[in-house]
């Protein structure tokens, strides 16, 4: 009784702050109810008996990507009074394909039955008695060792991929990279970075560091204010 | 082999000069092909003479297959036989004298070793003709001459009349290849080969053959012989067909001389003659040969009387000679029609070469108006063109004289009631050849220089080049007809022949010809000398008559004029409507249905991807909106199709 | 078809199958909707995909425990590793398309047409 009503609350939060996160007008209210509705989908998980999967939900989700979600919104700053126009423009369309769809799943759900051999189909069949991140992993880690290895290369490319895609490196040159220029450390004579000040006792200590490179750093501005999405300024 | 040899080396020679020649050049071009041309020309008579004189055995030799399909068999083979060996060692012979004149008479064309390479292709397909086994070798032969001399005439292709004139020869030349293709089809349909040997052994079986075309009955024989014909009546420019001949005189004149005089143009006599044990069993078909024949004669000879220009009366002279031999042909002396072949082949090339020389020393000047007075500048040439002339004009002891007196002969002597068609339209042909004859010569050579001054100071004779082969042809107009007369129409004309002439057991026109009227005998010889003498009194003595009667019968002059108004009837019946449909053909059905079938759907699917490319915007959200639609789409089918 | 709660050995409950996939397909749908009626914010639309691949994982889940078979659960950890490599690099494109055009719009976003 205690799991059905649980269930009911956290599928009615799911959903309706799911509706919350399609419908919001701001960004951000819309990444906190996707927070919400990550949490009670990972309480669905738990009851449904996926420990380790309700956990890896909370962790990598609300505390990864979700917050990535809420960075980027926050981030980019879009007018949101922009947002608001033609929002209804083709919600006609939408509604009809995603009502038909639903009835279509409505239907799948009524006349369904399972084989009548599925019981011997199972590949994993689920031990009781050993704990659900216990025989997860001893799965993963045996059965689907490559699979595992692949999927930890997807994440690796992915965030390359991420790094790559927004690193700001337009080049030498104009702006100073962010690369290691090494011929340019061996290069350093000591008379270009230390100065030899005489320092008079009792009298008041003088800025005595200039900038190094004053032309790269005037050129770094100038590029700047061409960038549009660079609100800093 | 000394046969194979003389039907090959000229191949040799012209692939090396077309080939090989822009780089070895001109003069090893002119060497290549005349050593060629002189090895074929010393096999080749050298054959002949073995086969006829030394005891040679006629046969076959044999070069390998060509085509086998079912029952259909062809073979490459050269038949040896008498007929083939004249006809090989006349060839080369010939044609070796006119390589050798050619080097003078073309030494100052841009393109020599093209000329010198077409030169001997063209002797090499005419071999082929003559040496075939079959008459699919035969026509290959047939097809390659017509080829060569589309070449040559259209040799100058920057003259838009010589590609004209080309174009006409080959077209005109393909009607009547229409008809012997049939032709050969009909005899391997009859007689279910196309190897000579086999069909002529094969004639007394199927003497009774018909065809049922229509519930009307033909004799096979006859549509066969009517159908091989056509193709000679094209090749050999015979009435209907004949239209391509003057034009062709827009080719160089070596190439007029070898080609439209003496070989190419015979190759339809060759055929009847190679068929005649066929065509003897064809009375019917033999009919409308003569007819045509002695037509052609008639109707040539007329027309050559009013040509200006040098070559084209010798052009219709040759005309009018080749429908003497088919009237020898028609009438069954095959051995007369084939006599007369060889002895115009010496004394019409030499003629041709004589003008070529007068054109020559003319400065390419081809009027015989604006000629005249050189007789005494260019001896040697006035000189082989008498002869020629007294040989074309039949007066002893000429050769033309021999030749043309047994087709007259032969004429009368005939049972057949068209025969004597054939006569009276020979006869008076053999009058009318001297007049024009003696015209050509009278308006060439004497009179008053009508040309200018210029010219006339230029007036010259040719190289030893252009004149040996005169001599050596005009050496052979003058003796190949008493040389070769009683061997091949005399009473032993068997030996001679041998197999390859067969005859109908009742054709005994060769033995009744030497019995006819003494009158009849004498009466082509007469005719040609009165002929000489009109045209003395006309052109010499009594210049005012020709233009007297000129502007007198005003009509008749211009209807020989403009040749009979042929080519103005071909005009209007067959090239103007023909013209007209192609043009409408090109425009509506080609330019329009065709060409719009393809352009159509090409503009279909331009237009239709331009519809299409609509469909994506490049928006992301319709893209997505795409895949979800195919993700109901698919739900759906799994739900309600599985 | 029951669902087992590890550990209690409960069998009657109530909750079964057929509510799990209730409450999936409901926040598939909800899912679409997001990418449909939200034609000006790639990021809702990222949501949206976020929202339909845990309705994926959330059917997953319950199969998994219904047939009692912990390959649906091994299978989901795939998913959801897929769908944080998506989000992430969803989101770097998402911030540079922002960084070049000024606008995450979606009807901005029409540099797919050739």
């Amino acid at each position: 009784m205690i799991t059905a009503i649980a269930f009911y609350t956290f599928a009615a939060i799911l959903l309706v702050s799911a509706t919350m996160v399609i419908s919001s007008r701001n960004p951000v209210h819309a990444v906190l109810f996707l927070i919400l509705a990550f949490f009670n989908a990972a309480a669905l998980f738990l009851i449904a008996g996926a420990e380790f999967l309700a956990m890896t939900l909370v962790i990598v989700y609300v505390g990864a990507v979700a917050v990535l979600f809420l960075f980027v919104v926050m981030m980019l700053d879009v007018d949101r009074a922009k947002l608001r126009e033609g929002v209804q423009r083709y919600a006609p369309l939408g509604i009809t394909v995603g009502l038909v769809l639903l009835i279509e799943l409505a239907i799948v759900l009524t006349g369904w039955t399972f084989a009548p051999d599925m019981m011997t189909l199972r590949f994993a069949p689920i031990d009781p008695a050993v704990h659900n991140t216990h025989q997860l992993g001893r799965l993963i880690y045996t059965d689907y060792v490559y699979l595992f290895q692949t999927a930890g290369l997807v994440l690796f490319v992915a965030m390359i991929g991420a790094i790559v895609l927004t690193l700001r490196d337009k080049g030498v040159g104009v702006r100073p990279s962010r690369h290691q220029n090494i011929a340019r450390q061996i290069a350093r004579m000591p008379a270009e970075t230390l100065a030899m000040v005489e320092i008079v006792a009792g009298a008041p200590t003088q800025a005595f560091l200039k900038p190094l490179v004053v032309e790269t750093v005037a050129a770094e501005h100038g590029h700047d204010d061409h960038h549009p999405g660079h609100g800093g300024h | 082999m000394l046969f194979a040899v003389a039907v090959f080396a000229p191949l040799l020679g012209s692939v090396i000069a077309l080939l090989l020649g822009r780089a070895i050049g001109d003069r090893a071009c002119q060497a290549v092909t005349i050593g060629c041309m002189a090895l074929a020309s010393v096999c080749g008579v050298t054959a002949f003479v073995t086969l006829v004189y030394g005891g040679g055995s006629p046969g076959v030799v044999s070069l390998g297959d060509w085509i086998q399909a079912g029952s259909f068999h062809t073979q490459w083979a050269l038949r040896y036989d008498t007929l083939s060996a004249v006809m090989v060692a006349m060839v080369t012979f010939i044609a070796t004298l006119i390589h050798i004149y050619s080097i003078g008479y073309m030494s100052h064309d841009r393109s020599i070793w093209r000329f010198f390479s077409y030169l001997s292709l063209f002797t090499f397909a005419m071999l082929m003709l003559v040496t075939a086994d079959n008459l699919l070798q035969l026509f290959f032969g047939w097809e390659g001459v017509g080829l060569a001399s589309y070449l040559l005439i259209g040799f100058w292709y920057d003259r838009p009349k010589a590609c004209a004139a080309a174009m006409k020869a080959f077209i005109v030349n393909r009607v009547g290849d229409l008809g012997f293709a049939v032709g050969i089809a009909l005899v391997y349909a009859t007689f279910g080969s196309i190897d000579f040997t086999t069909i002529f052994a094969a004639v007394p079986a199927h003497q009774g053959d018909m065809y049922q075309v229509f519930d009307v009955s033909w004799r096979s024989f006859e549509v066969i012989g009517v159908l091989l014909f056509i193709g000679a009546m094209g090749k050999s420019a015979q009435l209907g067909l004949h239209v391509w001949l003057p034009d062709a005189m827009e080719g160089p004149t070596p190439v007029s001389a070898l080609i439209h005089a003496a070989t190419m143009v015979t190759a339809g006599v060759f055929l009847m003659a190679r068929m005649s044990p066929l065509l003897d069993f064809a009375p019917g078909a033999l009919e409308i040969v003569t007819i045509v024949g002695a037509s052609t004669a008639l109707f040539a000879a007329t027309v050559g009387c009013v040509q200006t220009d040098i070559k084209r009366i010798i052009a219709y002279s040759t005309c009018s000679q080749l429908g003497y031999m088919f009237i020898a042909a028609g009438v069954g002396a095959y051995q007369a029609s084939m006599f007369h072949l060889l002895t115009h082949a010496f004394f019409k090339a030499l003629l041709f070469l004589g003008a070529g020389s007068v054109i020559h020393a003319m400065s390419d000047e081809q009027d015989i108006r604006r000629m005249g007075g050189i007789w005494k500048l260019i001896p040697l040439t006035y000189a082989v063109m008498w002869i020629g002339n007294l040989a074309l004009s039949g007066i002893p002891p000429f050769a033309g004289y021999f030749s043309k007196d047994a087709i007259l002969e032969a004429a009368w002597a005939s049972h057949a009631g068209y025969a004597h068609y054939g006569f009276w339209c020979g006869l008076v042909a053999a009058f009318l050849t001297a007049f024009y004859s003696w015209r050509l010569l009278i308006l060439t050579f004497h009179g008053k220089p009508r040309a200018d001054a210029h010219t006339m100071a230029h007036v010259h004779e040719s190289p030893a080049v252009m004149t040996v082969p005169l001599i050596l042809l005009a050496i052979g107009a003058v003796v190949t007809g008493f040389a070769f007369a009683e061997q091949m129409l005399g009473h032993d004309w068997m030996a001679f022949w041998g197999a390859s002439i067969q005859l109908n057991p009742a054709n005994q026109v060769l033995h009744e010809m030497h019995d006819v009227p003494e009158l009849v005998a004498l009466a082509p010889t007469v005719l040609g000398g009165l002929g000489i003498a009109l045209a003395y009194l006309f052109y010499m003595f009594a210049p005012g008559i020709p233009a007297f009667l000129g502007t007198r019968f005003g009509a008749v002059h211009r209807f020989l004029l403009n040749k009979w108004y042929f080519d103005e009837l071909y005009g209007a019946v067959i090239v103007r409507p023909l013209m007209g449909l192609a043009r409408t053909l090109w425009i509506v059905a080609d330019a329009q249905i065709i060409d719009g079938m393809p352009n159509g759907v090409a503009g279909l699917t331009a237009d239709g991807a331009e519809q299409i490319v609509k469909v994506q915007t490049g928006s992301i959200a319709h893209y997505a909106f795409a895949m979800l639609i195919g993700v109901v789409f698919l739900v759906t089918v799994y739900l309600f199709i599985r | 078809m029951t669902i087992i709660i590890p550990g209690t050995g409960a069998t009657d409950m109530e909750i079964g199958l057929g509510h799990f996939l209730a409450v999936s397909a409901m926040l598939l749908v909800l899912g679409i909707f997001g990418i449909f009626l939200n034609r000006k914010n790639v990021i809702i639309i990222l949501m949206g995909v976020e929202l339909i691949l845990l309705a994926v994982n959330l059917n997953l889940v319950a199969f998994s425990q219904a047939l009692g078979d912990l390959s649906g659960q091994v299978f989901a950890l795939f998913i959801l590793t897929v769908a944080a490599a998506e989000a992430a690099i969803g989101l770097a494109i998402v911030v540079i398309h922002f960084r070049n055009r000024g606008s995450i719009e979606i009807d901005d976003v029409k540099l797919m047409k050739g």
